[in-house]
């Protein structure tokens, strides 16, 4: 008998591999993003990876926008980062009209961008340690990256998609409240960390999955533009903070940690030394900030920086100034600016086209997520498919990133 | 290295390089679409050169250039010398060609297949050029600049309505 009752597809009897589908909800991909993988028992031999599953067109909406309401779209890129994303946006227009920014709010900035780093981090590992069948490691952690949370509330009023600051500085200064949990922060997440490495960097399972899987050469990585801790792992330091400093990274001691052979545990681990070199520069930036005027929270720039709204209720020069940029009435350079800073993930880049109006005549997100993971099929293929999704979990792929 | 000395070496080369401008301190330079390739592998591959790292490529419309209205930018970086540089090809939204920089960047393919995806320019060459975050069925470029975002015929938000 060689007739079938149940109907299948043509070949699929003679063919020895199996195609099967991660995503586009799958609870191992952490986003909206899907992968056909051919598989030959456990081994992956090739995957197509589909994206644009959350494709919020912001480069086009941006066209439409006054450049003070392109900060929450730039949230909703990296969202476990999101700080630093609009502190890149505000860097972009300050660069653009070259403001000149007082040193306190560059290093309030730091303090944020670098919780921001600490906090994408956390995610980023403990989901590394999920995705290898330790929750527990994820569970500590967690309330460290809620503590960050509060802190931005405190800052700016929310949590996730955080809108904080504004070109020029930020709207209000750090309150009494922030500063403490800031200190309480730095002085409870050391050891936090340290008993999260303890249960991690060492122990025998996690290494047996972590080392060798997704491997890529320095030579490949730089090939296919990788950067930030991903380009790090394979051994190059390039870090843009180092590079092009922005907003006074200059001023700041730390190190650059690599790694050697580009794979899960070199990421993970160079992750997590940055999280320390974070809190080196968080700690130093508390110290210079103590012998600057306490007032200081935005630059002296009026014609861009939105006044604070009880002023705007009560003072004239301030109504004036708010209706000045709420309507666009305040005429912006022509010219191409390129800015990027060290996000999270890698290097991400604000090209601006201003033709002077009130909205960018064209924007462009250099987004390192979406650059990176095209490099996927290649990292994983011929290794296993348990080790694909760990790698997929390192590489720290955030869909609102890779889809803009 | 300087943005003087890669001017001079790069115009000495290829003479066709032209709109060289240095705005907010970055090198940027136009050549013509059909060099794009040859420039890159030059900038890429010469000693004195070295621009091993493709940072950005993306695409803008300027509908009033006739004739070349699609523009392709390249941020090309230097890791060594640390020094940035941007490179532009304009082609006409008529005959949209180019030659793709996959064979020098692999970073460069979902690059190129965004540009492509959101302003349909047409990188010859490319091993896979596909639409990559719009639906496949999408028959227009949305970032062409003749989709406006909004109801064209909106008028509340026009700049007359604002004494502009």
């Amino acid at each position: 008998m060689t007739e079938h009752h149940i109907k299948l597809a043509e070949e699929s009897l003679e063919k020895q591999t199996t195609t099967i589908n991660v995503g586009p909800t799958h609870p191992a991909t952490h986003g909206v993003f899907q992968n056909i993988m051919e598989i030959d028992g456990e081994r992956v031999i090739s995957t197509e990876p589909t994206i644009g599953y959350i494709h919020r067109a912001f480069e086009k909406i941006a066209e439409r926008r006054p450049y003070y309401q392109i900060t929450p779209l730039t949230d909703r890129l990296n969202y476990c980062s999101a700080p630093i994303n609009n502190i890149g946006w505000h860097l972009t227009i300050e660069k653009l009209v070259g403001m000149e920014i007082p040193k306190r709010v560059q290093y309030l900035r730091v303090i944020i961008m670098e919780l921001a780093r600490i906090a994408d981090h956390i995610v980023c590992n403990s989901v590394i340690a999920v995705d290898t069948g330790a929750l527990t490691p994820f569970t500590y952690v967690f309330q460290w990256r809620e503590k960050i949370y509060e802190i931005y509330e405190e800052i700016c009023g929310s949590r996730l998609t955080t809108n904080i600051g504004r070109i020029g500085g930020f709207e209000r200064n750090f309150t009494e409240a922030a500063w403490q949990k800031l200190h309480d922060f730095v002085e409870g997440f050391p050891g936090m960390l340290k008993e999260f490495e303890a249960l991690l960097d060492r122990n025998r399972i996690f290494m047996d999955r972590c080392i060798g899987a997704g491997p890529i050469s320095a030579e490949r990585a730089l090939n296919y533009s990788f950067t930030g801790p991903n380009l790090r792992a394979a051994g190059v330091d390039y870090d843009v903070r180092v590079h092009s400093p922005y907003s006074s990274y200059e001023d700041f001691e730390f190190d650059i940690p690599v790694g050697t052979t580009g794979d899960v545990y070199d990421r993970y681990l160079v992750r997590n030394k940055e999280m320390w070199e974070s809190l080196k520069i968080i700690n130093q930036a508390i110290e210079k900030i103590k012998g600057l005027d306490p007032n200081v929270y935005h630059a002296d720039a009026p014609d861009f920086y939105l006044p604070e709204k009880a002023a705007v209720y009560t003072k004239m020069e301030a109504l004036i100034y708010h209706f000045k940029i709420v309507m666009g009435e305040t005429d912006l350079p022509v010219g191409e600016v390129y800015q990027s800073v060290e996000g999270a993930n890698g290097e991400l880049g604000y090209y601006l086209i201003s033709d002077g109006g009130r909205s960018p005549y064209r924007l462009h997100f250099r987004r390192p997520c979406f650059i990176y993971y095209q490099a996927f099929p290649e990292i994983i293929s011929g290794g296993l498919l348990s080790d694909g999704i760990v790698t997929l979990s390192s590489l720290n792929v955030i869909a609102g990133e890779l889809d803009a | 290295m300087t943005n003087e000395t890669i001017k001079q070496q790069l115009s000495e080369h290829f003479p066709a390089t032209t709109e060289w401008e240095e705005p907010y301190g970055m090198l940027t330079f136009s050549v013509p679409a059909g060099d794009n390739l040859e420039v890159l592998q030059y900038l890429y591959n010469n000693e004195s050169m070295q621009f091993q790292f493709l940072t950005d490529l993306t695409g803008i419309h300027y509908p009033d250039r006739t004739g070349e209205e699609l523009c392709v930018v390249y941020h090309l970086h230097n890791l060594v010398e640390n020094v940035r540089i941007r490179m532009k090809c304009y082609v006409s939204v008529a005959n949209p060609d180019i030659h793709s920089a996959t064979s020098v960047f692999s970073g460069a393919n979902w690059m190129e297949r965004e540009t492509y995806d959101f302003f349909g320019i047409n990188f010859q060459g490319h091993p896979d050029l596909r639409r990559i975050l719009n639906v496949d069925e999408m028959d227009y470029f949305p970032m062409r600049k003749e989709y406006p975002m909004e109801d064209p015929t909106r008028m509340d938000k026009d700049d007359e309505m604002f004494g502009r």
